[in-house]
């Protein structure tokens, strides 16, 4: 296997473990965590997918792309987090409690 | 319905063995796009290709990012103020001595990085963040922006890179070309305006987006 | 491809593993300064990461961004929701 396979698939497995902690965590700051984490994986797979020109450099687009959404991420990781702070004001905790006492 | 808790984990390596099957029947050499803009790359102005990408060839997709940083840090300020930390802790004498060395530092390799852009790794959101990391640190240790730093200039730089970019594509509309379409004579020093503009943008944005609220006048 | 040797994989390997590993402990962890450091140095590992996949604008930016500024804003609202 290959360098850009191997990290596809870290960044695959990176995607579902970040999928996991978003649904089994309740409190909101780690599902902020785990979407980051989920988002860094995507952007793993489509930067190690571009280096598969074998001899020639590497596809620039997917870098573009993965810079662009980088800064995204950031964008929108910090209105989530005031989003949170404005729960725990509202509500008095950050965490997301299912109705059936789950 | 603590079942469901149980099938979660087969189901999550259903989906990795799914997503791992997919991308390694994908093939083992794949020529991206990197020719084509290898064959264009002296007509964009720049020698870096991946800003080449950026601020030529997709250019309109960084328009609407930097849009997008500036709507999210709109969405930050329209909650108001924020819950306030229980103590600030004075700073000592050695933070401030070091900030006040760092951030000229900090400024001259942003210049640094937006100038080697063009032909090397770097470029505006680099550059702008940066810049940013040292509003953070400035915001870390004096708790507040300076008073030098009027609303209204707040104000200029956090739009200026959007009004600039905007502002060049208009222009190439009117000129009769497509949309961000540059004359490939300009097209260096249009890219390095619109870098210089937006890397000043980029920085004021990402600072204020850690302030987290509107900069009151008391601070 | 490069040839590649295999102590360049074997870095490879270490790294994708390494990278897996700091992001489930940090997912895991009970405390949440803990798990916002270790997020920073996943940050970190990832920017690495892209030197290797030789991709060093995207290194440069995701150490800035991903690591540095995503860090300080996850530890500002921490700070900000254990005070309430």
């Amino acid at each position: 296997m290959s360098v850009p396979f191997l990290y596809a698939l870290v960044g695959i497995g990176l995607f579902c473990l970040g999928f996991h902690a978003l649904i089994v965590r309740d409190h909101l700051l780690r599902k902020i965590l785990a979407i980051n984490v989920m988002g860094s994986g995507v952007f793993l797979v489509l930067v190690a997918l571009a280096r598969r020109g074998g001899d020639s450099p590497p596809d620039p687009v997917p870098h573009a792309m993965v810079i662009t959404g980088i800064v995204v991420a950031v964008s929108a990781t910090a209105l989530a987090l005031r989003l949170m702070l404005k729960v725990k004001v509202a509500t008095g905790r950050a965490e997301l409690a299912d109705k059936d006492g789950d | 319905m603590k079942w469901t808790r149980w099938l979660l984990l087969p189901l999550m390596l259903a989906l990795a063995a799914g997503l791992g099957y997919t991308v390694l029947s994908l093939p083992d050499q794949a020529h991206g796009l990197q020719g084509a803009v290898a064959d264009q790359l002296e007509k964009s102005g720049v020698s870096n290709p991946v800003t080449a990408v950026l601020l030529n060839f997709r250019g309109y997709d960084t328009l609407l990012e930097m849009v997008v940083l500036t709507l999210a840090l709109l969405g930050v300020w329209s909650f108001g103020a924020l819950p306030a930390v229980r103590t600030e802790p004075a700073p000592g004498a050695v933070l401030e001595t070091l900030t006040r060395f760092l951030v000229p530092l900090l400024v001259l390799v942003a210049a640094y990085l937006l100038w080697a852009g063009a032909h090397a790794p770097g470029g505006a959101f680099q550059a702008g963040a940066v810049l940013g990391a040292a509003g953070v640190l400035w915001i870390l240790t004096f708790g507040r922006l300076q008073h030098g730093f009027a609303r209204r200039l707040l104000r200029v730089a956090l739009v200026a890179g959007v009004t600039a970019f905007l502002a060049v594509a208009v222009l190439t509309l009117q000129t009769g070309r497509q949309l961000l379409e540059y004359p490939p004579a300009l097209a260096g020093s249009l890219i390095l305006l619109i870098e210089a503009v937006a890397t000043v943008s980029i920085g004021v944005t990402l600072a204020m987006l850690f302030l987290g609220a509107e900069p009151t006048d008391k601070e | 491809m490069e040839t590649m040797t295999p102590l360049a994989w074997t870095f490879d390997l270490l790294l994708g593993l390494g990278l897996l590993w700091i992001a489930w402990r940090a997912l895991a962890s009970p405390d949440l300064f803990k798990a916002i450091v270790l997020f920073i140095a996943f940050g970190l590992f990832m920017a690495m990461v892209w030197v290797r996949l030789s991709a060093p604008d995207v290194a440069l930016a995701e150490a800035a961004i991903g690591a540095g500024l995503t860090g300080a804003l996850l530890m500002a609202a921490l700070a900000r929701l254990g005070n309430e």
